[in-house]
């Protein structure tokens, strides 16, 4: 197995070194894995996933994507976003063909290329669900289907990577199930390394072949777990044993270096002062 | 539509559409009727308020006599010759404000300070640089669009979502493409309707550009009326250049309508 992302000693701070986004994140992630990167709010998970995807600059360090360092955004990384990402002005179909509008893709393309091109468009329209509103603009879509648009637009030019920051966080829960066993088939078919942000410790543990648990304050890697499930997953090996124990174990990491802590005498306080009133 | 949501006094609530004329027929027809009944009353000299009905005996014979259309006519080219001038720099200009920041920093505090000086008082310099032909006419509407006009274009770029942009950086774009095919097509329904808000600003400005050694014009009409104290001209005027804009103003929204139906569109099918 070769490494397709490697990041070593990459430290990032934001205004004027005040803030240490992330600080000496070593990682190095193989070729078709699927990383899951979990954490307290503002550990850095974002940061990092920009960094990788070039959108964001890093202070020193090295980012090798294919054992060469990064320079800015480039074909081979694909991110999907939270939301707001996709082009309402373009119908599903447009938006999801939209690289093609773009000259990294279609410098020295043959005619051949832009049929094959045309017949993935339809092969991602029909694997995501989305051939009924092929022609629908985003604004009228669901929240869920808007993300189906967003990740097969980003695999639309054969990403070899896929970065998600959270692409699932606005979806209630049974339309995140139906998305998880989407994008593990997906990303399996298509032979995609991904790293995917969340905030949800079973969403990591599901998706991941490992989940990566950062700290916040400075940014950095606290531990990394080997999800012990089979690389085939299926919904029901959630409520394995196995499965909660890990579960429970990250949760209590995250709690333990979120450095937020319930403060139970200012509760109490407060109950008094309003059942005295 | 839902009951609940078409009561009268609903927050945001929905109206029919026959509603929504019979209101809109009555809010300007109710202004109508009283100012008919005041000036019929005999309570005001008609010199200073003349009926609804001396109003149109005047317009028709500016129009048989004191050529009314050819009025209309020039003060709609002046009106958007200034505009379009203003639109053709202040497009690109805006778009490079709002995309750039360092363009931003040199020009927009520039423009700020340059809007909040009044148009009205250019009126004697633009007559000592252009002249007292159509140019400083136009000249004139051009400055009390173009500032303005700068300013929203730049904040209509600025409004694109931040992830649009990143999406598309993602994805390879190059600068011009980004620019291209994300920036402008996702700006385009802010900026036609910040060229529908100045349009109707070109308008207000119509009467002094044409306080500018004018013998033609809607807004030269209005200024000689008042020389002769001919109201009814001048309400004749007044309310022209009103119908006008509204017509100017309708028709920017329906271009608005048929051409960003997504922009439009709330719930499918
Ligand atoms: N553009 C920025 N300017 C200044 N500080 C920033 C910027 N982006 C992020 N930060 C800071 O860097 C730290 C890490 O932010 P980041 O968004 O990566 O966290 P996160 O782990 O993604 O949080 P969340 O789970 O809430 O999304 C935070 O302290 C944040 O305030
Ligand atoms: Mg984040």
């Amino acid at each position: 197995m070769t490494s397709a992302i490697s990041c070593r000693s990459v430290c990032k701070t934001f205004s004027a070194g005040a803030i240490a986004a992330l600080k000496d994140v070593d990682l190095v992630v193989e070729e078709g894995e699927f990383v899951t990167l979990v954490g307290a709010s503002g550990c850095g998970k974002s940061t990092l996933l920009r960094t990788i995807a070039g959108l964001e600059t890093h202070d020193s360090g090295s980012i090798l994507v294919d054992e060469r360092p990064i320079d800015g955004p480039g074909v081979e990384r694909a991110m999907v976003f939270q939301n707001y990402s996709l082009y309402p002005w373009l119908t599903v179909t447009q938006n999801i063909k939209f690289t093609r509008l773009l000259a990294a893709h279609t410098r020295d393309c043959s005619s051949a290329d832009v049929e094959v091109a045309a017949g993935r468009a339809d092969a991602l329209l029909k694997v995501m669900g989305l051939t009924p509103v092929a022609d629908a603009y985003p604004g009228q879509l669901s929240g869920g289907m808007q993300q189906r648009v967003a990740i097969a637009r980003a695999l639309m030019s054969r990403p070899r990577i896929l970065l998600m920051d959270e692409p699932f966080g606005a979806l209630d829960a049974q339309t995140r199930e139906v998305m998880h066993d989407l994008i593990l088939h997906v990303s399996r078919l298509e032979h995609c390394t991904v790293i995917f942000v969340t905030h949800d410790v079973e969403e990591a543990i599901y998706l991941g072949r490992r989940v990566v648990l950062m700290a916040p304050r400075p940014g950095r890697i606290d531990t990394v777990y080997e999800v012990p499930l089979p690389a085939a997953r299926t919904q029901d090996m959630k409520h394995q044993s196995g499965f909660l124990r890990l579960k429970q174990e990250i949760l209590e990491r995250i709690r333990a270096t979120s450095g937020l802590k319930t403060d139970f005498d200012l509760l109490q306080q407060l109950s008094r002062q309003t059942t005295n009133t | 539509m839902s009951a609940r949501r078409t009561g009268f006094w609903t927050i945001r609530g929905s109206i029919t559409s026959r509603r929504y004329w019979l209101l809109a027929a009555a809010g300007l027809l109710l202004p109508l009727a009283a100012w008919t009944a005041l000036a019929a009353s005999g309570l005001v000299n008609p010199v200073f308020l003349p009926g609804p009905l001396d109003v149109l005996k005047r317009l028709v014979s500016w129009f048989t006599d004191d050529n009314l259309l050819g009025d209309i006519w020039i003060s709609f080219c002046r009106v958007v010759a200034g505009w379009a001038l203003s639109a053709l720099i202040g497009l690109p200009l805006g778009l490079l404000i709002g995309t750039y920041r360092p363009v931003q920093a040199l020009l927009e505090p520039l423009t700020d300070f340059i809007r909040y000086m009044p148009a009205v008082a250019f009126v004697p310099l633009v007559m000592l640089w252009i002249g007292i032909d159509e140019g400083a006419k136009i000249g004139i509407i051009f400055i009390g669009t173009f500032f303005q006009m700068v300013l929203m274009v730049a904040e209509d770029v600025r409004r694109v979502p931040m992830a649009q942009i990143e999406a598309a950086q993602t994805m390879g774009a190059t600068r011009g493409e980004i620019i291209g095919q994300v920036i402008i097509p996702s700006a385009r329904p802010a900026l036609v309707d910040t060229l529908r808000i100045t349009m109707g600003w070109a308008w207000t400005y119509l009467v002094v550009a044409e306080l500018v050694a004018a013998n033609s014009g809607l807004g030269f009409a209005i200024v000689k009326a008042q020389r002769f104290l001919q109201t009814d001209k001048i309400f004749c005027g007044i309310i022209l250049i009103g119908l006008i804009g509204l017509a100017m103003d309708q028709t920017f929204r329906l271009v608005h309508r048929r051409a960003f139906p997504w922009a439009h569109a709330r719930s499918w099918t």
